[in-house]
């Protein structure tokens, strides 16, 4: 069987433009570091702690016309946790916390996306820590999307969720005040 | 060997004041961090320890360095006692390695214990008085790395005291020499 040029590039052309009207895939700007996986937790109830993880990477599609068919999925390499105080940070790496020489992978991957009105929405997925699996609901807001100067697309969200950790088995005692993490998400994809 | 025949000193005998008290100083202090520093990691965040005790562990480990380096600089100048006489040039040499394991070991814990405090470019706090800066500015996994190297430093240290220590009492007990009784 023999293609010519033609055929090729209408098939091409036709599997590109069905892609674009599916959903637009974007991938997380961890290059030009344009992301952020930020923590937060209550330290002893009178303050909040702040930290985040470097090390992470991140695919999401996104329907303008069809938001619930957008779907997002983020790996953090546990190990690249800061919390600016290196000897703080060698215990959130040990087994009291993250354990991060056994489960060297954070991930979370959306199972469900329920729109909430313009531009924000309730991302149900599955996030696996610590090596347990749970739901969680992210509360997504869209920040903006727009041309870049450089020639790209970009479209940018912030996401935050709220979880026991105790639920992933992370069950050192950090008082009555301290066992709920709060995760705040700040991404901005590239269109691909 | 040459230099027993043209040594025309007589060969010391017994350790003086100050090596005793560099020794035993030393000795105390490094088995006082050793213990502080297993304990400190098992404490309850709640506990009124968890703070005070890293910083006294790091206070002191501090001034062990100063200690240590005195001690050497002291030593330097120094003729040491000679072995004893019926010592077997076995027993020399394993108690010399040893010797130099122990002083291996503390600067291997000296450095790693350093960076592990000052993996975030901040100095250390000696007693709150006086704030070491942090020299080497911060490299990749440094407080890990550093952390590895105190903790298995530290066991290594341990094993080593433990052969100084069987020695001191193989000869004290077995021999029923005074190679003991000259550091007491």
């Amino acid at each position: 069987m023999k293609f010519n040029l033609k055929t090729i590039t209408a098939a091409s052309l036709l599997a590109l433009s069905s892609q674009l009207w599916a959903a637009e895939n974007y991938v997380i700007d961890t290059k030009g570091m344009h992301a952020f996986v930020e923590f937060k937790i209550q330290h002893l109830g009178y303050s909040w702690l702040k930290g985040r993880f470097n090390d992470f990477s991140g695919t999401f599609s996104y329907d303008d016309k069809n938001p619930e068919k957008s779907n997002v999925k983020v790996t953090i390499k546990t190990a690249s946790v800061d919390s600016n105080h290196g000897e703080r940070d060698k215990h959130l790496r040990s087994d009291d916390f993250l354990d991060v020489s056994k489960y060297p992978e954070a991930k979370f991957v959306s199972t469900k996306v329920v729109s909430t009105g313009k531009g924000t929405a309730k991302i149900h997925g599955n996030l696996t820590l610590h090596g347990v699996t749970k739901e969680v609901v992210i509360d997504a807001v869209e920040v903006g999307a727009g041309k870049d100067p450089w020639g790209g697309y970009r479209r940018g969200f912030t996401g935050t969720t709220k979880f026991a950790m105790a639920d992933f088995g992370i069950t050192k005692n950090l008082g009555p005040a301290s066992t709920h993490v709060e995760m705040i998400l700040n991404i901005e994809g590239i269109r691909q | 060997m040459s230099e027993t025949v043209n040594n025309p000193e007589p060969p010391i005998e017994r350790y003086s004041v100050v090596a005793k008290v560099f020794h035993w100083v030393s000795a105390l202090t490094i088995f006082g961090l050793f213990g502080l520093g297993l304990w400190m990691r098992e404490l309850d965040y709640y506990d009124p320890w968890y703070q005070p005790a890293p910083d006294l562990h790091k206070s002191i480990g501090m001034l062990l360095v100063v200690w240590i380096l005195a001690r050497i600089l002291w030593r330097w100048k120094q003729s040491t006692p000679t072995p004893l006489a019926h010592h077997k040039p076995w027993e020399v040499k394993l108690a010399h390695a040893v010797h130099w394991l122990l002083y291996l070991g503390l600067f291997l814990i000296f450095i790693s214990g350093y960076l592990i405090a000052t993996s975030e470019g901040r100095g250390v706090y000696i007693f709150d008085l006086f704030e070491f800066p942090a020299l080497i500015p911060p490299f990749d996994q440094q407080e890990d790395i550093a952390g590895f190297i105190h903790e298995w430093g530290a066991y290594a240290l341990m094993a080593a005291a433990a052969l100084h220590i069987a020695g001191a009492l193989k000869h004290h007990f077995v021999d029923k020499d005074a190679t003991l009784k000259r550091m007491l």
